[in-house]
């Protein structure tokens, strides 16, 4: 039993990967693309008059940013659109009928979905090296960061696809959700450069966390401490497991 | 012996539908058992709650003495499924295809199996296609390929031949005919009434979410066939006295007899000849099977279900 548990993972897994692989223009170049265009744009328009942290160049400081970003936006895309990819054609009975449990079901989405994250994220850093020097301080904290960050995002993927019944219902989970919280995390500015009011709204946002303690493992400097940073990450990760593994658990929308 | 599959009490609503109503069912290993119903009836509802797809209100079920809920994992693990919806994932072939369902049920060397099942379903020359290429028919096989993948004893197929041409048909009766033999418990949902009669040992009727008949099928069949309805019309003479008795109606030169049998019909005919009738015209009533067979079971159902 013990080996066919892993099987069943190692399989959803492996299709997981191999789903995204298959069409790794759309789901691979284009968001790394777009990444870079951010950083061509932003640095360009705002390299001479942003100076965040003393020693860093700005576009030396923009580049964790959107390297995170990347990670958690396709992250979120694998595992959301592979979910409700699945329940809209009907093929997500493929999964439900064998016995996989909701433990290697919750698994086999969310390191699929950080790989996706990572591969790209992995490929925006790889390139932007070649145009801007960026230091690796802490490589342990990149390490960290960007494994939680893609974990996160996969997790919050899978509980998105698992509740929206429409691919418009998670559209808009990732245009008022997703995306503002990112963007609105300091990927372009770093938090210190706001008024308080707005520093204390920024606080609120877990992705800022993410970001300000992916962005310490490359510059050893940050808006907080990265080891508050990690506790948000880790509780973050908790809590949507949980609340992931319970809606597997209890087959809410997928076994009605 | 362990019953393959056992249903007590299953209910199942869908707001205020009642999709299953309190079903009761046992099929035995090695039984090639038809369920039959109408659109809406709940067989699919049925399928679903054994498979895990779908909950049950109240109720059990076990697949070979496995609870399909405490003790999912070997249920689901003895149990293939074809489903009645033509699904397929377009990212992979079917030998891909196959390999994944394979991998989900713990099987990692599952090739030759595979190549075994491909060649049985006539889709060894597509085996490397595109899901998104196959025709519906193809797509079918494909399924009922992805059901067989771990050898489950007990097969449910849910109206795999619904919208198939003939001839597939055919090669699908054959293909499930030989599981049964070599052991598998199969369950066939139709729609076809003499679907069920060529290959069903017995047959459960379902309407309404309950089970109104239960029966082998010869019993159902024989049943069915005392609702055969001839008219004869008499253009001379009048109807022999000897078989008064058999008439169901009469109306003027009109006369009415139900047979169990078609080939009572020669007698008979004979019969009113050698009386010195004359017969004009005959009609039979071919009556419409599915029709009959629900209008039959509904009178069971208070019957069996108030015992
Ligand atoms: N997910 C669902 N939500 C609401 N109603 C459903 C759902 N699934 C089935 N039903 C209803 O339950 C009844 C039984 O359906 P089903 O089991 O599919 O019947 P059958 O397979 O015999 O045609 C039907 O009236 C159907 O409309
Ligand atoms: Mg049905």
């Amino acid at each position: 039993m013990g080996a066919s548990i892993s099987a069943g993972f190692r399989t959803l897994f492996a299709k997981e990967l191999m789903r995204f692989w298959k069409v790794s223009f759309q789901t691979i170049l284009a968001p790394m693309v777009t990444a870079l265009l951010y950083l061509l744009v932003f640095a360009h328009v705002l390299a001479d008059r942003v100076q965040v942290y003393d020693q860093v160049p700005y576009q030396t400081f923009l580049v964790p940013g959107l390297v995170m970003m990347a990670i958690l936006q396709n992250a979120f895309a694998n595992s959301s659109s592979s979910l409700i990819q699945s329940k809209m054609t009907g093929n997500i009975i493929f999964i439900l009928l064998p016995p996989l449990s909701h433990i290697e079901m919750f698994l086999a989405y969310v390191l699929a979905a950080a790989v996706r994250g990572l591969v790209v994220g992995a490929g925006v850093l790889l390139v932007t090296l070649i145009f801007v020097p960026v230091p690796f301080a802490h490589p342990l904290w990149i390490a960290v960061f960007s494994l939680g960050g893609a974990a996160i995002l996969g997790a919050m993927g899978l509980l998105a696809g698992i509740w929206a019944d429409k691919v418009d219902q998670l559209a808009a989970f990732q245009n008022f959700v997703i995306l503002p919280f990112t963007f609105l995390s300091g990927v372009f500015y770093s938090t210190h450069s706001l008024s308080p009011a707005w520093q204390s709204v920024s606080r609120a946002n877990p992705f800022f966390y993410l970001i300000d303690g992916f962005r310490y493992g490359f510059f050893a400097v940050s808006d907080v401490n990265p080891w508050v940073s990690v506790a948000v990450l880790l509780v973050a990760l908790a809590a949507l497991a949980a609340i992931t593994l319970a809606m597997l658990r209890s087959g809410y929308k997928l076994r009605n | 012996m362990q019953a393959a599959i056992r249903v007590q009490a299953l209910a199942k609503r869908f707001g205020a539908l009642r999709a299953l109503d309190g079903v009761d069912l046992a099929v035995e290993q090695g039984e090639f058992f038809g369920l039959l119903g109408p659109n809406g009836a709940g067989k699919t509802t049925l399928i679903s709650i054994l498979a895990g797809l779908c909950r049950m209100d109240s109720g059990q079920a076990w697949i070979m003495g496995h609870d399909v809920r405490a003790d999912y994992r070997r249920a689901r693990q003895l149990l293939g499924v074809v489903p009645q919806e033509l699904v397929f994932d377009p990212f992979f072939s079917v030998r891909e295809t196959l390999r994944i369902q394979s991998g989900y049920f713990g099987l990692r060397n599952n090739g030759a199996w595979i190549d075994e099942i491909l060649e049985h379903l006539g889709l060894a020359s597509k085996a490397n296609a595109n899901m998104r290429s196959l025709s519906g028919g193809m797509k079918r096989r494909v399924l009922v390929a992805q059901a067989l993948v771990h050898k489950p004893p007990v097969i449910i197929l849910d109206e795999p031949t619904a919208g198939v041409d003939v001839e597939l048909r055919r090669s699908l009766w054959t293909f499930i005919r030989r599981l049964n033999q070599d052991g598998h418990t199969i369950v066939l949902t139709t729609h076809y009434l003499e679907e069920a009669e060529a290959l069903c040992g017995r047959i459960a009727m379902l309407q309404g979410g309950r089970v109104v008949a239960l029966d082998t099928t010869a019993n159902l069949v024989r049943s069915l066939h005392d609702r055969i309805h001839v008219r004869i019309t008499l253009a001379r003479g009048t109807w022999p006295a000897a078989l008064v008795d058999r008439l169901s109606e009469s109306d003027g030169l009109c006369h009415t007899v139900r047979l169990s049998d078609p080939g009572e019909l020669e007698p008979l005919l004979a019969q009113i000849r050698s009386a010195g009738a004359t017969i004009a015209e005959i009609t039979i009533q071919q009556p419409d099977l599915e029709e009959v067979f629900v209008q039959t079971m509904r009178g069971s159902l208070t019957a069996s279900i108030e015992i």
